[in-house]
């Protein structure tokens, strides 16, 4: 098994996430942060879950929203 | 009677002082968009009640930040209003341009948006003012190729803005304008992406004056000081009293904390007394000037009334060096983001924050040393339990 767990992993994981809430919850992107670093423990820190968000924007599948805090959503 | 199809805002434009309706009317003449937004603007009037509606997903690729939405709720009525979006573009530091860059702007401006600007914003930045969704990308492009970029919106660091410090006051004990460009370069991504509980506001000032208000606007206050002695001109003071001022009520009297003398020839200051509220040298500016061993307070937690009431700033580090690369300072800022990140919660500001947790579990968090000089307002007590100078004098007391 390979234990280096990639940015893009990351990004896809929070896609994932961000998809299956759609319409019921908003994620901020620090929950999506912490969501991932729950997922896999010590294996990933703050600064990877920072550049999946920033790919996961970069890739245009997500984009920021804001309504009183920011959120992040899927792309339309 | 006028045939105005704008009878209420018209109220507005009378008396000598400027008004934005007449802005807005000239406008008006080239753009559509600030023709509806006045038809629009005359609707909330009639109605008693704002047309705009709160927010939704604008924005540029790649950026949570720099532009606010604003959707009528009347788009039939006023289709040149129908989307009409805040752009923020970062001011240079000091808000100093050249013509020739103001020129670059509104020419953008004009091109794409309502022509109608906002110079400056409370936070700062020069405000575009109705921009439709579909030009944003196209406005952003303009912008970025003449080297312009947005500023901070949402949960994001918002543009940071100073005084005009030494471009132009010689009271500023560091260089305000340096540290804005330099904390903007060096938070891109935090100006950029939202990552924050909320806004964090940077504002430097040069000297206790605070011209740019930041002790009641913004999270994180650099406000210049200096710890040595006040320079004083005995000379320039006599030809301060020869030409008429009364420097016993004018300066002496007016002195917070009551630390200066003078006998009709010389003036004392007792420098450990001195609270550096600059009072004695706003009055005789050409006699008295700040010490030379400067640098800034740095204070945290101003915010404007939402969840809570208004707070200013309180004081976190009476006296720092502020020098390029400004290494102690950054290492202050990334710390506090560390904990606000970890405790704060949704819409909540630092200051807020240290409220709900105390001030001394935070300074533990971020390895400070309580002092003195910590006091929710002036002339108010330290607001720190000294824990340990208790233990210590139980200790003793036993003993
Ligand atoms: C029409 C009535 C009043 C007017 C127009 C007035 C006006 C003012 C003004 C202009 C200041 C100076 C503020 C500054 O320099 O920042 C001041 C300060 C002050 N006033 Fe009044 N005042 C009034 C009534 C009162 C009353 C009834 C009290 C107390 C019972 C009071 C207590 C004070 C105090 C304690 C300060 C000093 C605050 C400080 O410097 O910390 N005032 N007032
Ligand atoms: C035994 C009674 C009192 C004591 C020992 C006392 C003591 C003090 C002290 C030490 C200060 C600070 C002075 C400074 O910062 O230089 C002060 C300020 C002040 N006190 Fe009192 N005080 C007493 C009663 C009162 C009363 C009854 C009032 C009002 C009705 C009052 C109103 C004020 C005000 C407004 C200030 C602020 C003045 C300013 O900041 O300019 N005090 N007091
Ligand atoms: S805050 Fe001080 S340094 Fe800055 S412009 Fe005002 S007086 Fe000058
Ligand atoms: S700066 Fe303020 S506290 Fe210091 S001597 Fe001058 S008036 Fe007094």
């Amino acid at each position: 098994m390979a234990d280096e767990i990639t940015v893009e992993q990351l990004a896809d994981d929070m896609y994932d996430l961000v998809k299956k809430a759609e319409g019921k919850k908003k994620y901020k992107p620090n929950d999506l942060i912490k969501e991932v670093i729950t997922k896999y423990g010590d294996k990933v820190d703050k600064k990877d879950g920072k550049e999946a968000i920033k790919l996961l924007m970069d890739s245009e599948r997500c984009v920021y929203s804001y309504a009183g805090g920011s959120f992040v959503e899927l792309a339309k | 009677m006028s045939d105005s199809k704008t009878p209420l805002l018209d109220e507005l434009e009378k008396g000598p002082w400027p008004s934005f309706v007449k802005e807005i009317k000239k406008a008006a003449r080239t753009s559509r968009k600030a023709k509806d937004l006045l038809g629009q603007l005359e609707l909330s009037y009639k109605d008693k009640k704002t047309h705009w509606k709160h927010g939704g997903i604008v924005g540029v690729r790649g950026y949570g930040g720099g532009i606010i939405g604003r959707f009528s709720d009347v788009p039939e009525e006023f289709p040149g209003a129908a989307h009409f979006h805040t752009v923020r573009v970062n001011q240079p530091s000091g808000w100093f341009y050249t013509t020739d860059a103001l020129r670059q702007l509104c020419d953008i401006w004009d091109k794409y948006g309502s022509g109608l600007t906002n110079m400056h914003g409370s936070t700062g930045d020069t405000v575009f003012l109705g921009a439709g969704s579909d030009e944003l990308e196209d406005i952003f492009t303009e912008l970025s190729k003449a080297e312009w970029d947005l500023g901070g919106s949402g949960s994001d660091v918002r543009t940071p803005s100073c005084c005009v410090g030494p471009a132009r006051c010689e009271f500023a004990c560091y260089d305000t304008l340096a540290l804005t460009y330099d904390l903007t370069m060096a938070y891109q991504d935090e100006l950029h992406r939202p990552l924050f509980p909320y806004k964090w506001k940077f504002k430097m000032a040069g000297c206790p004056n605070d011209c740019v208000a930041s002790i009641a606007r913004a999270d994180f206050s650099i406000i210049g000081t200096w710890r040595d002695e006040i320079r004083i001109d005995q000379a320039a003071v006599a030809e301060y009293a020869e030409k008429g001022l009364d420097i016993q009520s004018d300066a002496i009297r007016r002195c917070p904390t009551r630390c200066m003398k003078w006998d009709g020839n010389t003036l004392k200051i007792n420098d450990h007394q001195c609270t550096r509220c600059m009072h004695c040298i706003n009055v005789m500016p050409k006699a008295l000037r700040p010490g030379t061993d400067t640098g800034a307070v740095i204070l945290i937690g101003a915010k404007a009334p939402i969840v809570q009431g208004a707070i200013l700033s309180s004081v976190l580090v009476p006296f720092m060096k502020i020098e390029p690369p400004y290494e102690e300072l950054k290492d202050l800022i990334e710390k506090i983001w560390e904990f606000w990140d970890e405790h704060g919660v949704a819409r909540e500001r630092i200051g807020e924050l240290i409220q709900r947790v105390g001030l001394g579990n935070f300074l533990e968090a971020i390895d400070i040393e309580p002092s003195p000089q910590m006091i929710t307002q002036p002339r108010d007590n330290p607001y720190i339990f000294y824990e340990e100078y208790y233990a210590e004098e139980k200790e003793g007391g036993e003993a």
